[in-house]
Order: structure tokens, then sequence, then C-alpha cells
């Protein structure tokens, strides 16, 4: 098979994966050496659909022996088999890398044989590119769930981001679309990166060359809207893989349909949760930056986000006993909580008001999106020159703000004769 | 007594601005107006033609470290680069502002004058990081060559990204906007004013690569999540031009540059950027990027971008 089919076919098959970064790691280039890191990653494309191209994002290869209902790979789907050399994984990755199309390679693969086998296969790949191309670009590996620890940790040694796939929101989820990944054999691998990664770090304190594991981090991600998880069990469990095994991301990919399996949402008429998955990444950025707990935002009152508005205005609609904020006096933590002042312009807004008291104007040159945050602060105790506002006449100049950049509701025809439904209910017509 | 108002003729280099700096402070002069030496615009002020003196301009360079800290000196430098309207007049203000209240005028960012430079600044970097991926090389001969069509003048900001990145390689980054060229050997670099470009004919290995990149592109993206306008926010479209993926391989040679056409329509750097200067003699205007010229690697006392 030629390189081009082959590319095409492995691409096509990793295209599901969300994450595509480069960050979280600084790392110059070497005399001798080619490639090199920044920590805030680099996109080099973004494709039609909106997301950033910044790793060369292929699977070793398509063979599966799993049968994950929710997956294009699985192994009773009808599709073109192959799998790349690591001679020609390297080859493309340097020629690519040097033409600066990407910042590094995402190497995932489909089960083949078994984990074992799969990830010595995905070790080989980088060993060759590490030691033989001496590439020092970014590279990102997943390990397969159920490989010998032996070897994810020989994987960790050669890539920069580890990242072990979470699959699905829940348990019960699990074992009903992907019967042979059992929870556990997933948390495992993520439990010994995780260790791994804090011993690597005490080592490189105490010897400047000790061996670096996975040094950009792990990072995870999940489906969301293929079962029927709500949005605060979702959240929960983001937080608790914050918390207990220290991500640098959890990711979120709507569910698109890939399957007609009884099993999953009918292909037919689908529309992928795109607005809820965007709603749940905002959500994310709460809990990582503005210091938000999950059990703020979503309670069991209400399990689900508002799809309407964004999660930091629902939460201040809900909690206006917090506001409003004063900018020249209130802290860091409370000026994070405004709706429309994000995290560089509450820094910024510290800095100047060492300078001078800061007005309404002042604040919009700062970079405060003052259309929102108007509502909910206090320049020098005085409120925007002519606010007035209920409660009530707030949700809905918030969702007026919103409304333009959501989809309007799909068309409808009308119809002059009431269909068959509403016919049932007047038998005399 | 006020001071009087002139406008100020330089080489349109930054340690040219300096040196207006220098003399606007000595004669006790108020600059409205800075035109460079191609400028054919004609003031109503009474011009004064200033000379580059590397002497002076070092001395000013110096000051502005001491008088607006490293931060403000960094600021001033940059702001030398950005694409901003008058940005000399702006600098002028901010150096002047500096110059009386010292280092914590960086941090007066609600000040009409620090918040213009800052927004123009991080327009500047916001643009160089940008391009730091969308920049596309191709393979011709033994180098790697590859243009962009940038509004400010990032090349002086990307070079230390791509001469880390690729510290074996020979490369060559042409700007087309400004008309200068980022030049790399091992251990040696250049920034050089070139008045035009043409690179090679690509080899069919070239185009393989080219072909495959392309297929990738188009590979990746998921239909059901179509967002062209997100893609056009994060890229736009003014990138596109040089970039392999949406071009076509007509024939075998590089993608068209803007001032290869000639006649009635000149390209778009023309209609765009109506005061670019027609560089002529290359000597002339060696040295745009600081009061030192560049060319090796631990320069320390180039200026720092």
């Amino acid at each position: 098979m030629e390189l081009l089919d082959k590319l095409n076919i492995l691409a096509d098959a990793a295209k599901y994966d969300a994450a595509c970064t480069s960050s979280g790691l600084d790392r110059s280039g070497r005399p001798g050496t080619i490639g090199s890191t920044t920590v805030a990653g680099c996109c080099h494309s973004f494709s039609a659909d909106g997301r950033c191209i910044s790793l060369l994002k292929v699977l070793m290869t398509n063979v599966c022996v799993y049968d994950c209902q929710y997956c294009i790979n699985r192994r009773s789907n009808d599709l073109p088999r192959t799998a790349f050399t690591p001679r020609e994984l390297c080859n493309l990755t340097l020629e690519f890398y040097r033409r600066n199309y990407i910042e590094g390679l995402f190497l995932s693969s489909a089960v083949a044989g078994n984990p074992d086998a799969t990830t010595e296969r995905m070790i080989e790949a980088l060993r060759l590119l590490r030691e033989e191309y001496h590439f020092g670009g970014y590279i990102h590996a997943k390990a397969i769930p159920g490989a010998d620890p032996l070897l994810t940790h020989r994987l960790g040694l050669l890539a920069d981001r580890l990242s072990v796939n979470i699959e699905l929101p829940s348990a019960q989820s699990l074992s009903l679309l992907a019967p042979d990944k059992k929870k556990e054999a997933i948390l495992a691998p993520m439990q010994q990166i995780r260790d791994g990664i804090t011993v690597s770090r005490q080592e490189l304190k105490l010897f400047r060359h000790a061996p670096r594991f996975a040094p950009a981090g792990q990072s995870t991600q999940m489906i969301v809207g293929a079962t029927g998880e709500s949005d605060r069990q979702i959240l929960t469990l983001t937080q608790g893989l914050y918390d207990r095994y220290q991500l640098k991301r959890v990711f979120f990919s709507a569910y698109i349909p890939v399957s007609s399996s009884p099993l999953l949402p009918a292909p037919q008429g689908f529309q992928p949760p795109l607005l809820r998955e965007h709603r749940l990444y905002q959500a994310d950025w709460l809990l990582r930056f503005y210091h938000f707990r999950a059990e703020e935002l979503l309670d069991e009152g209400q399990p689900d986000l508002d799809v309407r508005l964004d999660p930091k205005c629902c939460w201040a609609l809900r909690h206006l006993e917090f506001f409003p904020v004063e900018v020249n006096r209130d802290d860091y933590e409370a000026l994070l909580r405004v709706p429309g002042i994000g995290v560089k312009s509450a820094r910024r807004i510290l800095t100047a008001r060492r300078a001078g008291s800061l007005t309404f104007e002042g604040l919009k040159r700062l970079g405060v999106v003052l259309k929102r945050a108007q509502y909910f602060v206090t320049c020098s105790g005085r409120v925007m020159a002519g606010l007035r506002v209920s409660e009530d006449g707030l949700l809905r100049r918030l969702l007026t703000l919103e409304a333009p950049t959501l989809a309007p509701p799909p068309p409808e025809q009308l119809s002059l004769f009431p269909s068959t439904s509403e016919r049932k209910e007047f038998p005399h017509v | 007594m006020s001071d009087t108002q002139v406008c100020c003729r330089y080489d349109g280099s930054f340690a040219g601005f300096l040196c207006c700096v220098f003399d606007c402070y000595v004669n006790h002069w108020e600059p409205v107006e800075f035109f460079s030496d191609w400028d054919e615009r004609l003031s109503l002020y009474p011009e004064q033609t200033v000379s580059t003196r590397r002497a002076e301009a070092l001395r000013v360079y110096r000051s502005l470290a001491d008088r607006l800290g490293p931060a403000g000196q960094r600021l001033a430098a940059r702001g030398f680069l950005t694409c901003l309207e008058e940005r000399e007049l702006w600098l002028w203000r901010f150096i002047r502002k500096g110059y009386r209240q010292g280092p914590s005028v960086v941090r007066e960012l609600t000040d009409p004058t620090v918040d213009q430079i800052l927004r123009a600044v991080r327009n500047l970097e916001h643009e160089a990081h940008s391009l730091k991926g969308f920049v596309r090389f191709s393979q011709l001969g033994e180098a790697l060559v590859g243009e962009i069509e940038p509004k400010n003048q990032v090349l002086p900001l990307l070079r230390p990204h791509f001469c880390s990145r690729y510290p074996q390689e020979s490369f060559a980054l042409y700007d087309r906007t400004h008309r200068k060229i980022l030049l790399h050997q091992p251990a040696k670099w250049a920034i050089l004013p070139a008045e035009d470009f043409q690179g090679g004919t690509p080899s069919e290995q070239e185009l393989y690569f080219r072909r495959l990149w392309r297929s990738f592109y188009h590979t990746i993206s998921i239909q059901a999540r179509y967002n062209p306008k997100c893609r056009m926010t994060h890229m736009p479209k003014r990138y596109w031009t040089t970039m392999t993926e949406f071009q076509e391989d007509s024939g075998v040679s590089l993608p068209p540059t803007g001032h290869e056409k000639t006649g009635p329509q000149s390209g778009p750097i023309h209609k765009v950027f109506p005061s670019t200067p027609p560089v002529s003699d290359a000597s002339s205007h060696r040295d745009t990027d600081g009061p030192i010229p560049s060319g090796s690697h631990r320069n320390r006392s180039a200026i720092q971008y």
C-alpha cells in the first residue's frame, strides 16, 4: 500500500481523538538535534471543523481486537486496515516537522494482537525517532490499558505527554458499550503515570540528568452524549480526575454517530451535542483557572448546564448576593467570579489599580467585557451610569447577549392543515 | 517657553528613531510628525533631518532601561516593530512620559498612550505567535525556504524560535510586506533587507510531501463538526496565502508571491502598504533592527526584543 493511502486511513482512524495540544513543556533545541517545544504549545493549522492541528495525529495501526460500540475502529466495522512501519512513521514525522507543518507526533494505536505487542510497536517507533533521528519535538503517546507497567514506563520515558482514554463517564456505560475494557484497567495506568511523574520530578531535583518521565503530564478524554450521564456527573468526575490523578487536561468529545448499534443514539437525524460540549469546556476552564468547584456549578436540583448561558453567568445569577464586586478593592478571587472578567483582565486590574483608581472607561481599556461585567461590578462604589435592571431583566439581557452566537432554532414549514397527532385531539374536525 | 513643533525626517530604522528622541530633547523640539527618508509626503511644519549616529542611539537605548525599567525598554523596542499608525509619535509620547514618571509607567494600563502601545505590542506578539505555527517551509535544493506576509515586523521575534528549532538546518524566511529576509545557517543568522525573493523549483519529493500534508489536512477534519467560522477566527484568511494546505501545485514552482505580478494590478503589498520602502541599495538599510548590526548568536549589546 502506498504511504499516501496509509496516511489517509490511519489519520481518518485517529481523528476522533480530541486532544491535539502541544503544551506543558519548554525545551529548546540543541545542536545536533532537531526540534523544540514551547510551554504554551503551538497550533500549526486549523482544520475545517475549527479544531487545532498541532501534532501529526495518526494511529500506529487500526487493526483492533476490541469491539467497542462507539469506536470507528471496532472489530465488527468493515474498514480498510493497515499499519505504519516504525521507519515510515519516523520519516513522515521528520519531513513534516522540518517543513513546519507540525509541532510533533500524536501516536495512538488500535489494539492489534494484545496490549503488550501494541505498546512495543509504539515504543519502537518512538525510540527510533528520539535516538536515531534525534527528534526533540513534542510527542504525545496513548498508553494502552492492559499493557505491562514496564512497557508503559518505557513509553513515558520517550514521550512528552501520555494519555489514557477514560472513554465514557461511568463504569456502567463502559461495561455496556465497551465490554472488553474495565474501569480498573483504565485507572491503573493513570495511577502508574501519575506516580511515575511524581517520582521523576523528585529525581530531577536531585540529579540534573535523571530521565524525564512524561514531563508534560498526562491527559484523558471522554465521549459526551453517547450515554445518559448528566453534566453534574461528568464535571464531578472531571474534578476528581484533576484532584486525584493530577491531570493536565480532560477533553470532552461530543459523540458523533459512527455505528448503528442499538445501544447508541440512532445515527439518523442525530446532531452531535456540540453546544453541550462547549459548555462543558467552559465549566472545565472554571475548574482549572477560576477556582470554582463542581459542586458550586451544579447540584442535584440542577444536574445539567444551561446551554443558553455560559456556566459563569449561570452561577452569578444564582448568587446575586455575592455581587456587586468593587473593582478597586476586592481581591483576585472575587474578581475572577465576575462574568466578563477573565484571568488576564483580573491580573491587569490588580496592576492598574496600584497606579490610580479605576473607572468604567478604564475597565474597558483593560479588556473587561463590560456588556456582561457592568451588571456585577462597581467602580469606587458607583454602578455604571444609567444602568437600572431588575433580577428578571438581568437574565433576559444576558440571554440576548448570548443569542447571536448560538445557532437559531431550525426553521419550520408552516402547515395549512393540522398534523395527524393534533387531529386526534379534535376528532370532530 | 514651549518647544518648537517640528517634523522629523530620519532613515526609518530604530537607531534613527532613537537619534530623533535624542535630538528632540537636546534641541527642545516637539515632534508632531515623523517621516522616513523614502516618504514623499511634505510637511507643513519645519522639517528637521536627523542623521543616525550609533553612539547617540545606544545612549538613548541604555537610558530607556535606566529610566523606564527593562519592561519599558522592551516595550519601546517592540513598539517600533508594530504596524501601529504613527507609531513613532505614540512611542515618543510614551518615552517622554516614561522619562518623567519612571518605571511605573508600564503599570499605568489605563493611560491612553500606554494602552495604545500595549495593544500594538500585544498585536505584534500575537501575530508572531500565530506565525510560529503558520509558517510553511519548502525544501528547495539544500535549504528550507518559506515566505510570510505579516502586518507587523515579526522576523526579529520569529528568529529565536526557528533558530532554536532547526539548529542544523539552513533556512530562509522572507517577509514580503517589509521586504526583509531571515537567513540561518548552523550557528549563524542575519536579518537583511531584500528587494525581491525568488525560491527555486521544488523537487518531486517536495511536491510529494506537500501532497501528503494536504491529504492529511483534509482527512483530519470531522464532517459532522464542520465549522468554517471557528477556523477563520483562529486562522484568519490573510494567513492562508502562504500556507501549503490551501495551495494548488500548479506546475512546479513556489506559490506566486504578491509582488511577482507586474503591470496595472500590482500585488497586494502595494495596495495595503503604500509606504513600503523601495529598498534599492541594500547597504543603506543594512541595520533596520537595532543600532548594532545583527549577525551573531551571542551579541550582548544588540537589542533584545
